[in-house]
């Protein structure tokens, strides 16, 4: 670098003014970067990307569900009140969507946890309603869907924890240095971002027994 | 140019501070997690901690294990663990996974089976990159067919010879997904470019182009004083712009920069066993006996 300065130094010639320039701006760049400028965009984006894996698993199980219910209605067709419950819990859960830009109010993470939680307990009282019922609970189609229902269970309780450590990561470059200096200037609009707290009903996935 | 540089000076304890933040970070963060138990160290494709596999089964487990890796890049581990310190082995295998780090960075293809004799629970924990072969379904059925029932005679060697066995037969034979495998990760490695090395070589251009501008003026142009100022004035505009291409086309920056390039990629680790930087985000299927 300072070689490079050396040679630019004696000379005028405009293009190398320009290339003076880019490294200058070059330099500014690593500057910042090295001072934890990105930090806060960058940790703002992981805990955006870790929401979007947590509202994909909950869109797979939500995917699950029609299937499930089919293959339940073919063996217990009495238990019209529990199954209509957990269609009437998928549709609410599903038609909650949250924008990554939405993040940062409470209010709105909270519902969309209440609708999920609503459909988890619909799916375990689904669940142990079927025990009742062993020709359902030999059925082929129907292990391999309990299968997938507690994978994604559990995937979703995976990326909830790695959302949480997100926000709790980005959350605490906005209060502490330096993080705080460049949120206090250059990113005035970055709010913290709302807690996901755990409850009962969605970090435990519904008992499956085989 | 020297505003920048007496800019990065301050900038230098700053950094240092950020560091300390950072290791402070990372000192917090393990607290947290430290909620999350204490793993046995990856010593090897079989890790028997609980001490359930006796040496014979090991010894033929091993080769398997290992051949996989060399055919299909996919890192599957075998792990006995003493106690899940009171966690569900969900969390346990999906931390203990990450923690390890099983499978190609690229692929997320690692596999773990994990056996907690003293819970009595076990599980088949799978890497993102797997999730399509090896579904919740499949693993559900290896660890209810091939081990559940021979763990539940005290059987550990034959149910974990026999799980082993038919996960890497699931794991294999999708031939097509078989055969397109080593392809994806050469395109994969060839596409690679780290960042830093980009950064450092735009940094030798702008050099490298500094450089000969001089150079080139040098051969084709001279410096005049005039008056206060030293000024440039090339012999023709088609002879200083020839000597610029010339001096391009002999430096050596052009070549030191694709000597640079040979290491890029890689990741796949040598000597020793350890992950390859894969992730799980909780695939796979768990059970009991």
């Amino acid at each position: 670098m300072s070689m490079t300065m050396n040679s630019t130094a004696a000379t005028s010639v405009p293009m190398l003014k320009r290339l003076r320039n880019l490294a200058a701006v070059a330099c500014v760049a690593l500057g910042l970067s090295g001072c934890g400028y990105n930090n806060i965009p960058t940790l703002e984006e992981t805990a955006k990307a870790k929401w979007g894996e947590v509202q994909n698993q909950y869109q797979r199980r939500a995917d699950l569900i029609p299937n499930l219910v089919a293959t339940v209605q073919g063996y217990a067709k009495q238990e019209k009140e529990v199954l209509i419950a957990v269609i009437e819990a998928r549709a609410k859960a599903t038609s909650m969507r949250i924008d990554a830009s939405q993040l940062t109010d409470p209010d709105k993470l909270k519902q969309f946890q209440d609708a999920q939680n609503q459909l988890s307990g619909a799916l375990g009282r689904l669940l142990v309603v079927s025990e009742n019922y062993p020709d359902l609970k030999s059925n082929q189609n129907f292990l391999a869907l309990q299968s997938q229902l507690e994978g994604t269970e559990n995937r979703i309780s995976v990326s909830r924890r790695d959302y949480i450590e997100a926000v709790r990561v980005y959350n605490t470059e906005l209060k502490t240095f330096p993080g705080l200096l460049w949120a206090a200037t250059f990113f005035r609009g970055n709010k913290p971002m709302a807690e996901f707290t755990a409850t009962e009903g969605a970090s435990t996935p519904p008992a499956v027994k085989f | 140019m020297a505003a920048p540089v007496q800019d990065m000076r301050p900038c230098l304890h700053r950094r240092l501070a950020v560091i300390g933040c950072a290791v402070l970070l990372c000192v917090m963060g393990i607290a947290a997690s430290l909620a999350a138990p204490t793993f046995p160290a990856l010593t090897g494709r079989i890790v028997d901690q609980a001490g359930i596999m006796d040496e014979q089964t090991k010894a033929a487990i091993e080769p398997k294990l290992q051949t996989l890796e060399v055919k299909s890049g996919i890192q599957f581990v075998v792990a006995t663990i003493k106690s899940l310190e009171g966690g569900d082995i969900e969390t346990y295998a999906n931390q203990l996974f990450r923690a390890w780090k099983l499978g190609e960075a690229k692929n997320n293809n690692g596999v773990l089976l994990i056996v907690a004799p003293n819970e009595r629970k076990l599980r088949i924990e799978v890497g993102y990159g797997l999730e399509g072969t090896l579904t919740d379904a499949l693993s559900k059925i290896v660890i209810a067919n091939a081990i559940a029932p021979r763990f539940k005679a005290g059987d550990f060697g034959g149910g974990v010879a026999r799980g082993v066995d038919d996960v890497i037969t699931i794991l294999t034979t999708d031939a097509s997904e078989w055969a397109k495998r080593p392809q994806i990760r050469a395109e994969d490695n060839s596409s690679q470019l780290d960042p830093a090395v980009i950064f450092i070589a735009i940094f030798l251009l702008i050099f490298v182009i500094s450089m000969m501008n001089r150079n080139g003026g040098a051969q084709s142009g001279r410096w005049v004083q005039r008056g206060k100022k030293r000024v440039f004035i090339p012999n023709s505009t088609v002879s200083a712009s020839k000597g610029y291409w010339t001096g391009g086309s002999s430096s050596s920056g052009w070549s030191s920069g694709s000597s640079s390039g040979g290491s890029w990629g890689g990741g796949s680790s040598s000597g020793g066993f350890s992950g390859g930087g894969g992730s799980s985000g909780g695939g796979g299927a768990s059970g009991d006996w």
